[in-house]
């Protein structure tokens, strides 16, 4: 009975994963082999070519997404840490209605933001600038990060920060060597879904970084697949390839995973 | 005895010190968020705000010389032939999407909180789909949906049905790009849902047990109205989220064909940026009426947290 339930678990799992299960096999299938019917379901004749494009053609776009995602993460933590340990522990009047404000900035389109960071990168001259759109992809991660530091921290006890301040530490030295230290687990949180969404935003790339030198992968695919529909191996390859960092930071940090998600939805 | 008391006065003084000088530095701590707040959040409406409310051209969007002209963006939305269906998609997609997604999370988070062996690592595997890049998915079921070579066309062959053309035949657009955005969602109702689980007591359960109650009974009686509050969270969160989404729609059927699966998100991109030619006062007018909608479910989801705590 016990091994029953095992088994159903391993068919549910099977069925939802099968799309990413087709992504790596066909990414793995042969041009000649593509339109196929009955379809391979497995790489019989394997072929290494699609790998070969991307290689050849991604790897740029790929740089680029790892600065911007590196990029990203550092200026979510460095905005949203000391809010958080602002809000959780300082507890100034009128920290309730910034709380409120960065809930409202969580609900507010992607595509919207888009637009008006357009209209003003024109006029800055900052489209299609590395810089401008690790700022636009920021506005992901920033107002979750400030929500994750301040439940996290609103758990470390008074105690810790008062014995600090009592041996005459100011409060940003107290911040620095005693809150972030024990705020580890919120940091790696942060710091791996900032890391996520922006390695995955197209909304941002396509508007604030369509025409540049340096575009980041989710472009490099979309481009791929309109100037290109028939090599589905490399598209798929190539796909393969940027989801690596998810099953990456799946597979290193799970039960972070796990509570950055609930964290976003349910209150302590 | 001495110390927790020495620990309670300096904690006691601690709060004083808190309360006067501690105001100023806690704002220090937040000027950086405030500062970003308004410009990268604030400033960037206003200009959305500003763009529905002019008349702009390429030449007047780079010289900033447009003419104000109040409503007529909004009047030329309203009057679309696009707008009836993008306002209809946007709907169905939100409404059918989110029905799909909870009822499956749910089922599966049931599923998942018995105890057996591999249930913690094949819940873990069930998050892959919802951190892969949104055009990872979204290619990868453009293959799958394809109407020659595709995966799902044959699997319908096999078992003796026609062959649908997902995403080139306006009656199936809206339905595919639907399919793939529920299984996205699946894995943020499924943990979101199994948190709420392990948080009903396993008493209540054995209680009900004792008095005989079959598994059925136990799911509407005890699992359903227990979870009612995280099922409400979920569901409102869904909302927002999937009111805004604009890639998988745009990568899979860029909103059609013949606007078969247009929504607000996919519409106002068009306009804005869909062509050559770009609209950028009905497409940020378009923009603001999707806000609109969001907030008034994120209002709700906010209430709703606050009566909670």
């Amino acid at each position: 009975m016990r091994y029953a339930k095992t088994a159903l678990g391993l068919f549910f799992t099977a069925v939802m994963l099968f799309p990413v299960y087709w992504m790596i096999n066909v990414s793995f299938t042969r041009d000649t082999d593509m339109r196929a019917d009955p379809p391979h379901l497995f790489p019989v004749n394997g072929t290494l070519e699609g790998y070969r494009a991307v290689i050849d053609q991604q790897l740029p776009y790929l740089g680029t997404s790892l600065i911007v995602g590196l990029g990203t993460v550092i200026l979510t933590l460095v905005l949203s840490a000391p809010a958080g340990f602002a809000l959780a522990k300082l507890r100034p009047k009128g920290g309730g209605a910034l709380g409120f404000v960065l809930l409202i900035a969580q609900m507010i389109p992607g595509i919207i933001m888009a637009m008006g960071f357009y209209a003003i990168y024109l006029r800055l001259g900052v489209l299609n600038t590395v810089g401008g759109l690790i700022l636009a992809d920021s506005t992901i991660a920033v107002p979750f990060g400030v929500l994750i530091f301040t439940a996290f921290m609103s758990g470390i006890p008074d105690e810790l920060i008062n014995a600090a301040m009592i041996d005459g530490a100011t409060r940003w030295r107290t911040f620095v060597s005693v809150i972030l230290p024990v705020s580890r687990n919120a940091i790696v949180t942060v710091s791996l879904f900032a890391f996520l969404w922006a390695w995955s935003d197209f909304v941002f790339a396509t508007t604030l970084d369509g025409g540049g030198d340096a575009q980041p992968i989710t472009l490099g695919i979309y481009h791929y697949i309109g100037n290109n529909n028939q090599q589905w191996n490399a598209i798929m390859a190539t796909a393969v390839i940027a989801s690596i960092p998810a099953t990456l930071l799946l597979i290193l940090a799970q039960r972070y995973v796990a509570a950055g998600v609930t964290a976003g939805a349910v209150k302590d | 005895m001495t110390s927790h008391a020495s620990t309670l006065v300096r904690t006691r003084e601690s709060a004083r010190v808190r309360r006067g000088r501690g105001h100023w530095t806690a704002w220090a701590f937040l000027a950086p968020i405030v500062i970003y707040l308004l410009a990268f959040y604030a400033y960037p409406l206003y200009r959305n705000l500003d763009l529905s409310l002019r008349h702009y051209t390429v030449r007047s969007f780079v010289q900033g010389n447009a003419p104000f002209s109040g409503l007529d963006n909004y009047r030329e939305v309203f009057a679309d032939p696009a707008f009836g269906p993008a306002l209809l998609h946007t709907l169905t997609f939100t409404v059918v999407s989110i029905a799909f997604q909870f009822a499956i999370g749910l089922a599966l988070a049931v599923f998942f909180a018995q105890n057996f062996k591999l249930s913690a690592t094949l819940r873990a595997l069930f998050l892959v789909p919802w951190l892969l890049p949104l055009i990872v998915s979204a290619s990868t079921w453009s293959w799958m949906l394809n109407s020659d070579s595709g995966i799902v066309n044959f699997a319908l062959k096999s078992v003796g049905l026609d062959p649908v053309n997902w995403l080139t035949s306006p009656d199936w657009a809206l339905t595919s790009v639907i399919i793939a955005n529920i299984w996205i969602g699946i894995p943020f109702n499924l943990v979101v849902l199994y948190s709420g689980l392990q948080a009903i007591p396993a008493e209540v359960y054995e209680a009900a047990s004792i008095d005989g109650a079959t598994g059925w009974q136990r799911f509407w009686r005890i699992t359903f109205p227990l979870l009612r509050p995280v099922s409400a969270i979920t569901l409102l969160l869904g909302l927002v989220y999937t009111l805004k989404v604009f890639d998988l729609i745009w990568i899979m059927t860029k909103g059609g064909p013949a606007d078969a699966s247009i929504t607000f998100a996919t519409w106002s991109y068009r306009f804005s940026f869909g062509s050559l030619l770009p609209e950028f006062g009905p497409g940020a007018a378009v923009g603001n009426l999707l806000i609109v909608m969001a907030l008034v479910f994120g209002l709700l989801y906010i209430r709703f947290q606050r009566r909670q705590a």
